[in-house]
């Protein structure tokens, strides 16, 4: 039977199925073997926080620590998926993007179109993300919208082990480069998770609840937090739809449309800053293709437009809230058409 | 308390061997209204599914204990059922005084939920439940299906009888893989199966392609089977719905599934959003989309039945129930049950009529065992 086990051991049961599966699947990253800290005993961490943890003692050399150059490593990955291999590389923070980006945007992101469809470029590029970890301004970053911004990159970011195992092993499997986005503060969140491999398709959101009154659409630790507002408005009677987007390219914005049809209203939240956001695409494009389906106004529920604070009580007002959530549900519900 | 014995608890349902609580969505009769066994008295929703609690005996409604809209664990007191000469005061009593029984106090005694074993290198997902005595009651679920497709029946069965759910595989939480798709490999491992488990005889219950197979077993283990009971049958006549068996394996995201599954039921309003999910979850294991292309092939390739061992089925008793409103298997197939056989088109339902008809069709299954 489905047991329960938390999206970190979710990352690595994937991992270890696809390389078992597949001997082109490698891994690279810092200290994703021997781990901080280690005192040169190969396994003894599996990475910063142990993602990867038994994988070496299984599948050895195929996991490799790489020097602390993300521009390096990053551009090894995708020079090996270039040339046949299956590369998952771990990039630890997603803050770090931005010393190997050109790596990621004007090269991998640009093959298969550049080279007329003859060059696949079948990279993971792992990595995590989002605030809530008192890590500070330079390791707390949701960056999303910078990946779904650029043609020929999948961006993925899973809220529960169950869709994590499913999309990194799509991952794996697809042919394009693809950034997976883990928030840190789900790594130990646990659900239910068949052992046998099995893959979700990218492009297709997940209905997390049904509700007829306003539709909440999110991804990541977001979609607790809107469950969480769902089930606050239920005690008043207001039954909320909570849209988790699972992968943010492709985007499902068919069941977005669905709902709102549906519901009336729409409440886009994501934890990352406000300008040129998830939620600021969401909005446009349901304002654009289903501006006869509102009701009221579309409400975006954001980080605000500043870095992630260091101060705890400072940061835990920065990530939006359950409570941020009902008061946009509330607005746009008083802002209804008669 | 000298009526107590007169009055009768309605109690929430246990519907599957994962429901732990349910939440009464309508009250479908007052306080006041005659009740007859099998009366549907209130609606109650899992997150798997909604249905119909039936009346256990017949009585007077004297009191609605849960309001709508109440969320309640497996077991508690619903309402009570008791004659008029029962005092009110007699009546407050007894829901004063009732406990709920401790929901996994029955679990342990009878092990866990689930259980597997190694057939040929399959490790087989099932469940067993029931008395330790007597000849155990073996339900045999369809094309796609699990052992699930009986929460209603299990329990209800299992009063009286042992009875036993598997996976078979390639299915559930089996393991993806087939011994073959003829009716003739899959009898032969469910007879393996019942060997590791040391049945050496059982009656078989089996609904759309696990009817062929308990048909198949029956005729190729004859002194295995003490009886057969058949829910819309394969294996009986010769068309079969291919936009149903050909939909079900192609489809790959809810929005195509949603009206295949649909075609399941009389009332399609039952597919919930869970079931759907469960589905996928199902499909999107490694290399289950295969096997049931092969075996939806064999099996159905072209809207045929290839195999139809039912018409040959005699010298044993034999129970077909039928939904009149099946879209998968057409009900008028029910005429081309072997003489002798006992027959029942039940309208109101699909496909799945022992999930539909849940009351209805336990009552004909627990009369058809007592043979």
């Amino acid at each position: 039977m489905a047991r329960k086990i938390s999206m970190k051991q979710a990352i690595n049961e994937a991992l270890d199925q696809e390389m078992t599966r597949d001997p082109s699947v490698i891994v690279m990253g810092e200290d994703i073997v021997g781990g901080a800290g280690g005192d040169g005993e190969r396994d003894a961490w599996g990475g910063v926080l142990g993602v990867t943890k038994g994988l070496y003692a299984k599948h050895g050399d195929r996991l490799m620590d790489t020097p602390l150059s993300e521009s390096a490593y990053i551009g090894a990955a995708i020079g090996a998926a270039a040339c046949g291999m299956r590369p998952v590389a771990e990039l630890m923070f997603i803050d770090f993007m931005g010393v190997c980006f050109d790596q990621i945007y004007n090269q991998a992101a640009k093959f298969r179109y550049m080279f007329g469809g003859k060059a696949e470029t079948p990279v993971v590029i792992r990595a995590m993300v989002g605030a809530g970890f008192r890590a500070a301004a330079q390791h707390s970053q949701m960056l999303t919208p910078l990946f779904t911004h650029i043609p020929g990159l999948k961006v993925v970011c899973p809220s529960t082990p169950y869709d994590t195992k499913g999309l990194l092993i799509q991952s794996i499997r697809d042919n394009d480069p693809v950034i997976f986005c883990e928030h840190k503060n789900l790594y130990g969140f646990e659900g239910e998770v068949p052992e046998a491999s099995y893959a979700i398709p990218f492009g297709e959101a997940n209905v997390v609840r049904e509700g007829k009154h306003a539709s909440v659409v999110t991804y990541g630790l977001m979609v607790h937090r809107a469950l969480d507002a769902a089930a606050l408005l239920a005690k008043e009677g207001i039954e909320l739809e909570v849209v988790d987007l699972r992968t943010l390219s492709p985007l499902d914005i068919d069941t977005v449309l669905e709902s709102v049809e549906k519901t009336g209203h729409l409440v886009c939240v994501d934890e990352a800053n406000p300008r040129c956001n998830i939620a600021a695409d969401i909005s446009a494009q349901v304002a654009q293709q289903a501006f006869g389906a509102l009701k009221g106004p579309i409400e975006m529920v954001s980080a605000p437009h500043s870095p992630v604070p260091f101060s705890p009580v400072l940061e835990d007002l920065y990530i939006p809230s359950a409570d941020s959530i009902v008061a946009a549900v509330k607005r746009s519900r008083a802002g209804a058409r008669q | 308390m000298s009526d107590a014995g007169a009055i009768t608890p309605v109690i929430m349902p246990k519907w599957g061997l994962e429901m732990r609580e349910g939440t009464v969505s309508a009250w479908l009769v007052n306080e006041g209204a005659r009740i007859e066994v099998g009366t549907p008295i209130l609606d109650v929703e899992t997150d798997k599914i909604s249905n119909a609690v039936e009346a256990p005996d017949p009585g007077l409604l004297r009191r609605r204990v849960a309001s709508e809209g109440e969320t309640l664990p497996v077991k508690a007191l619903l309402g009570v059922l008791a004659e008029p000469e029962v005092s009110d005061a007699d009546i407050d009593a007894f829901i004063a005084a009732y406990e709920v029984p401790a929901a996994d106090e029955g679990d342990a005694d009878a092990g866990p939920a689930y259980q597997s074993a190694d057939v040929d290198g399959i490790r087989v997902r099932y469940a067993r439940r029931g008395p330790a005595e007597g000849v155990p009651v073996l339900f045999l679920h369809g094309f796609g299906g699990d052992l699930n497709n009986w929460l209603f029946n299990l329990d209800a069965v299992a009063e009286q009888h042992p009875v036993i759910a598997l996976d078979l595989p390639g299915h559930g939480e089996s393991d993806a893989r087939l011994p073959g798709t003829g009716l003739a490999d899959l009898a032969a491992f469910v007879g393996k199966f019942l060997d590791a488990l040391g049945v050496p005889k059982a009656h078989l219950v089996g609904h759309s392609l696990g009817g062929a197979v308990a048909a198949r077993l029956a005729l190729d283990a004859p002194d295995r089977v003490a009886s057969v009971a058949l829910v819309n049958p394969a294996g009986l006549g010769e068309d079969i719905n291919a936009g149903y068996t050909d939909g079900f394996v192609k489809a790959a995201s809810r929005r195509e599934l949603k009206p295949v599954v649909e075609m399941l039921f009389a009332d399609p309003s039952l597919v919930s959003r869970q079931l759907l999910d469960d589905l996928l979850k199902y499909k999107r294991l490694d290399g289950v989309t295969e096997l049931l292309a092969d075996l939806g092939g064999r099996q159905f390739g072209g809207g045929r039945q290839a195999e139809r061992p039912v018409r040959q089925l005699g010298g044993l008793p034999l129970l077909v129930v039928w939904g009149a409103e099946d879209k998968v298997i057409p009900a008028a197939q029910a005429a081309l049950a072997p003489q002798g056989a006992d027959v029942h088109v039940l309208p109101g339902a699909g496909h799945m009529a022992m999930m539909e008809k849940a009351g209805e069709f336990n009552t004909l299954l627990k009369r058809h065992l007592k043979h």
